[in-house]
C-alpha cells in the first residue's frame, strides 16, 4: 500500500515560520477572536456540574427524610441493584460521544446470560458457559456494527430492531423457565465484599477509571471526541472512523455480557426477561451524568455521579416509602430535566 | 419580439446602492440596476463576483446590509422567500428544491396556500389547476405524480409552472441550463422568451457566452461585488465580456521566489470517477505550485477528494514520487506524506466546539501520545510552537476553535497539516472568505512551503491568486481538464476561456 520511496527530510517548521510574522498587518475589520471565559463560566458548563450539584442536592433531601440515609453501607448494598446498569452506561457514554446511539445492551445482557445458562445447563463446564457468554456479546456488537458501519444504516433504528431480535431469541432459547443452580462461588456476587464494599460496586468503579483514563488520555478516546463533533472533519484528518465506531459497538456487546453475568450471579437464576427496560434507565445514566445526545460532548466523571445520583434518589423514595410505580414518574422527569439542562448550557457555549 | 431597450418603459424594479457584509467582507458594494418589464436580463460574473448574492437579495434569501428596492415605484423591504413570492418574485434554484414526495400538483401550489389552517384542501380543483399551469407552459406530465424521479429538466418546468401561478413578474434562474440535454435547453429557452413576450422580467444567470447572446436582451457584469457594466448585449463582444469579468489589473503579489524545481512527486494518470471527472493526468513537482482553477462545479475539488482517498476515483493511478500508490482512505494519504487543506473549513476542516490545540493535533497523535498517553506538556508545546509560527490570534489555545475569526481558523487548519510534514499539499481555495491582509500570509506561506521543496496543488478561482503563485495552471470545465497553461502565457483571458464550457450543442433559434 506504502512505497518504498525515501522522503528527504524536510524542514517543516522554519521555512515558513520565518517570514509570515513580517506581514502581519492589523486586524482590519471585526474580532480575531472571542475573549477567554471566566473561569466560573467554564466550570458551569462542564457536563458534570449539574449532575454533581443534583447528587449533593439528592444526598440533603434523602438524609432529611431518615436518618438510615446516611448509612453508607445501606446506600452501597442498594447500589448493588444498579452496578449492572451502570457499567453498561459507562461504555453506552463513549458510544452517544461518538454520536451514535445503542438501545440493545439490556437485550444484549438477557440473551448473553440466556446463551451462559443453557451451555452450562448442557453440562458444560462453568468457564466454557461464561466464554460462550462473551462470544455472544461480541457476535451480537458485531452484528450492530456492522448494521451501522457496514450498511450505513441509523443507530437508533438498528439498535431498536436488535433490541427486539436479541430479547426473541433469549426467549426462543430459554422458554418460559428460569435457569438456575449455578455453583455457590459463582452465585450471590452482591453479598461478596472487599473491604466493606460489594464487589459490583468495586467492578463499577474500577471500570469508571479504566474507561475515564481511555476516554480521556488515550487517542482513539480523543478521537472519539472528535468523531462526535464533525465526522466528515475528522476523517479528513485521518481519523479512521468506522474503525473506532466499531470497536465501540462491539465494546458495548461485550461490556453487555460481562453486566449479564453480574446478574446472573446476583440473581441466582436466568430467565428470558432479564434487565427488561433496562436500555432506558442506562440513558438516563448518561444523559443525566451530561452528555450531549447529539455526540461530541460528554464525561465518564459525569456519568459516573449520575448513576450515584440515581441509587440515592432511588433509596431516597424507597425509603421515604415511595412506590414503585411513581418512582418512574421521578426518573422520567428527571430525563427530561437533564436533556433541557444540558441542551442549555451547550447552546450558550456555543454562543 | 424585439428586445426592450432600456427606455420605453418605467422599469418595474429599481435597485440602488445595494451592499451586503458577510461577517464584515463587502461581497456586494453599492450595486444600482434596473429591470424593466420584458426584458430578460443576463448577470455575468466570476465564482465569487456578487451575482449570486444580489439575485438572492432580490428573492429575500439576503437581506442588503445598506440600500433600497423599488418595485414598481413603490419602496418594498423583502425580508424573505416569502416575502419575495407575495411581492411576484420567484427564485429557481440550479438544482430547484422540491418536496419530492409530494406530487407535482403538491409542489406546484406549496407556499401559495392561504386562508385557514383547517382550510380543506380541494384535490380535484388543485389536480385541474396544476394541469391548466402545464398546458400553459405545454409541457405534458402527469401532475398527480410525485417529484421524485422527474428529470431536472422536468423539475425546472414545475419551478417555472409554480411561477406563473402565483403570477410571478420577476422570475431570476441561477444557472438553469447546467443540467440540461440540449434538447431540454431550447425548451426552456422558448418558454422563458414566451414570459418574457408576456410582459414578466427574466433574470437569468449562466456562465455560458454562447446562451447568454442566443436569449438575452441586455447584460450586467460584476466584478469583486462591483456593478462593472450594464449594456445591451449587442454592443459586447465575448472578449469585452471577458474582459469585464476578468478587468482588474493585476495585483502585485508576487511572491514566489525563483525555486529549483525538482523531480515529479504527485502524478494522476487517468483519474475518472462517472458522472464527475473524467480521465484527468496531470504532474506537480517538488518545488512547484501548480494551480487548479476553473468554475464552482467543474470537478476541481472532487479530484482532489478522489486523490485524498475521501472519495476515491473508479478508475486511473496516482502516482507518488514515481510509485503506484493505493489510497483508500484520508489516513492512507497522510502515511505517503499528503495532505489536503479542504475549501469548506466548517464542514470537513474545524472541530468548532473543540480547542484550539485539539484541532492544530487532531493529524499527528502519535507526536502528542508517544506512549499512548496523551502528554498535555506536549500537546501544548506543539500547538504553542504552531501559533506563533503562523501567528494565530487568540485569546487561548484552550479555548474553542468556534470563537476564532475564519482567517485564523484557517490558519489553525494549514498548521496541522504542517505537522504532518507533508511533501504533496492540496490546497482547496485556502483564501476563501478571508479578509485581504491575512491573504498576503497565506500567499507568503505557500511560497515559502513550496521553497522548501514541498508539492503544491491549489485550487482557486481566484484568477489573480492563481497567477500571482502558481508556475503552471491546470483548467478544468465540466469534469475534464481543458488546459495546461505555463506561468509565461498565463493570462486571466486564457484561464477564463478554458473555464467557461465549450457548448457544441446547436442552441434553436439563435438570435
Amino acid at each position: 500500500m506504502t512505497p518504498v520511496g525515501s522522503p528527504k527530510p524536510v524542514d517543516a517548521l522554519d521555512s515558513a515560520g520565518q517570514q509570515p510574522t513580517a506581514t502581519v498587518s492589523a486586524p482590519q475589520s471585526g474580532r480575531e477572536f472571542a475573549p477567554a471565559r471566566p473561569i466560573w463560566q467554564v466550570l458551569l458548563i462542564r457536563p458534570e456540574t449539574v449532575t454533581l450539584a443534583l447528587l449533593i442536592g439528592a444526598i440533603i433531601v434523602g438524609s432529611q427524610l431518615s436518618r438510615f440515609f446516611l448509612d453508607i453501607s445501606y446506600i452501597l448494598e442498594s447500589s448493588t441493584l444498579y452496578s449492572e446498569y451502570s457499567i453498561v452506561a459507562l461504555m453506552l457514554t463513549l458510544v452517544i460521544i461518538s454520536g451514535e446511539i445503542d438501545l440493545s445492551p439490556a437485550s444484549m445482557m438477557a440473551l448473553s446470560a440466556c446463551v451462559f445458562a443453557s451451555v452450562f445447563q448442557a453440562g458444560a463446564p462453568i468457564w466454557l458457559a461464561i466464554l460462550a457468554s462473551f462470544a455472544c456479546g461480541l457476535a451480537m456488537g458485531a452484528f450492530n456494527a456492522i448494521l451501522v458501519i457496514g450498511f450505513r444504516l441509523p443507530s437508533i433504528i438498528v439498535t431498536i430492531g436488535t433490541l427486539t431480535l436479541y430479547r426473541g431469541l433469549a426467549q426462543v432459547l430459554a422458554g418460559d423457565r428460569s435457569i438456575s443452580h449455578f455453583p455457590d462461588w459463582f452465585v450471590g456476587i452482591d453479598y461478596r465484599e472487599i473491604l466493606d464494599v460489594p464487589v459490583p460496586v468495586i467492578l463499577f468503579t474500577v471500570a469508571a477509571i479504566i474507561v475515564g483514563l481511555f476516554l480521556g488520555m488515550t487517542i482513539p478516546g480523543r478521537q472519539i471526541y472528535q468523531i462526535g463533533t464533525n465526522e466528515i472533519a475528522a476523517r479528513h484528518a485521518g481519523i479512521r472512523v468506522q474503525r473506532i465506531k466499531a470497536g465501540l459497538f462491539v465494546g458495548m456487546g461485550l461490556v453487555a455480557s460481562l453486566a449479564g453475568l453480574i446478574t446472573a450471579s446476583r440473581l441466582a437464576s436466568v430467565r428470558y426477561d432479564m434487565a427488561t427496560g433496562g436500555e432506558l434507565q442506562m440513558v438516563l445514566m448518561v444523559m443525566l451524568g451530561g452528555t450531549y445526545i447529539f455526540g461530541g460532548r460528554g464525561t465518564i466523571l459525569g456519568t459516573f455521579l449520575a448513576s450515584w445520583l440515581l441509587v440515592i434518589i432511588a433509596t431516597g423514595m424507597t425509603v421515604a416509602n415511595i412506590v414503585v410505580t411513581s418512582q418512574l414518574i421521578v426518573m422520567g422527569v428527571l430525563l427530561i430535566t437533564s436533556i433541557i439542562a444540558t441542551n442549555a448550557i451547550y447552546a450558550r457555549s456555543q454562543r | 419580439m424585439q428586445p426592450v431597450s432600456a427606455t420605453d418603459k418605467a422599469p418595474m424594479m429599481s435597485l440602488r446602492g445595494i451592499t451586503k457584509q458577510f461577517a464584515g467582507v463587502e461581497v456586494l458594494r453599492d450595486v444600482d440596476l434596473d429591470l424593466y418589464p420584458g426584458e430578460i436580463h443576463a448577470l455575468l460574473g466570476e465564482n465569487g463576483a456578487g451575482k449570486s448574492t444580489f439575485s438572492k437579495i432580490i428573492a429575500g434569501v439576503h437581506r442588503p446590509t445598506r440600500g433600497t428596492i423599488t418595485l414598481n415605484s413603490e419602496r418594498v423591504e423583502i425580508s424573505n422567500p416569502l416575502a419575495a413570492q407575495r411581492l411576484g418574485i420567484t427564485l429557481i434554484h440550479q438544482e430547484p428544491i422540491s418536496f419530492p414526495d409530494l406530487s407535482i400538483a403538491e409542489n406546484l401550489v406549496m407556499g401559495r396556500t392561504e386562508g385557514s389552517l383547517l382550510k380543506r384542501v380541494t384535490w380535484g380543483e388543485m389536480t385541474r389547476d396544476a394541469n391548466r399551469l402545464m398546458n400553459l407552459l405545454d409541457i405534458r406530465i402527469d401532475v398527480t405524480k410525485p417529484m421524485r424521479g422527474l428529470s431536472i429538466a422536468d423539475q425546472q418546468m414545475v419551478e417555472i409552472a409554480r411561477a406563473l401561478a402565483s403570477d410571478s413578474r420577476l422570475i431570476i434562474m441561477d444557472e438553469p441550463t447546467a443540467s440540461l440535454t440540449p434538447k431540454e435547453t431550447a425548451i426552456l429557452f422558448r418558454i422563458v422568451r414566451r414570459l418574457r413576450d408576456e410582459g414578466r422580467t427574466i433574470i437569468f444567470i449562466s456562465h455560458r457566452l454562447e446562451e447568454v447572446r442566443a436569449l438575452c436582451d441586455r447584460v450586467t457584469i460584476f466584478r469583486d461585488g462591483n456593478r462593472v457594466t450594464t449594456d445591451t448585449i449587442q454592443s459586447l463582444t465575448d472578449t469585452d465580456i471577458i474582459r469585464l469579468m476578468i478587468g482588474r489589473p493585476l495585483q502585485d503579489y508576487m511572491h514566489k521566489q525563483g525555486t529549483t524545481i525538482g523531480d515529479v512527486a504527485l502524478e494522476a494518470r487517468n483519474l475518472t470517477l462517472p458522472g464527475t471527472f473524467e480521465d484527468i493526468s496531470f504532474t506537480v513537482r517538488k518545488g512547484e505550485i501548480v494551480g487548479l482553477g476553473g468554475l464552482v462545479g467543474a470537478g476541481r475539488t472532487d479530484v482532489a477528494k478522489a486523490i485524498f482517498g475521501i472519495a476515491p476515483a473508479q478508475s486511473g493511478r496516482v502516482l507518488i514520487n514515481g510509485q503506484d500508490v493505493q489510497i483508500r482512505d484520508p489516513s492512507d494519504a497522510i502515511a505517503l506524506k499528503l495532505a489536503f487543506v479542504p475549501e469548506d473549513r466548517a464542514i470537513a476542516g474545524i472541530f468548532r466546539s473543540l480547542s484550539v490545540e485539539q484541532n492544530i493535533t487532531a493529524a499527528v497523535p502519535d507526536q502528542i501520545a508517544p506512549s499512548g498517553f496523551i502528554r498535555r506538556s506536549l500537546e501544548k508545546g506543539i500547538a504553542e510552537a504552531q501559533v506563533t509560527r503562523m501567528s494565530i490570534r487568540l485569546a487561548s489555545q484552550r479555548q474553542p476553535i468556534g470563537e476564532l475569526s475564519g482567517g485564523n481558523q484557517q490558519k489553525a487548519i494549514l498548521a496541522r497539516w504542517l505537522l504532518t510534514d507533508p511533501e504533496v499539499l492540496i490546497l482547496d481555495e485556502p483564501t476563501r472568505g478571508i479578509d485581504i491582509g491575512v491573504k498576503a500570509e497565506f500567499y507568503d506561506m505557500i511560497g515559502a512551503l513550496a521553497a522548501s521543496g514541498r508539492a503544491i496543488l491549489l485550487i482557486s478561482s481566484e484568477l489573480p491568486e492563481l497567477l500571482a503563485l502558481c508556475d503552471r495552471i491546470l483548467v478544468m470545465s465540466e469534469g475534464r481538464l481543458t488546459a495546461n497553461i505555463l506561468r509565461a502565457e498565463a493570462t486571466q483571458e486564457a484561464i477564463m476561456f478554458a473555464a467557461v464550457p465549450k457548448t457544441t450543442r446547436q442552441i434553436e433559434g439563435v438570435a
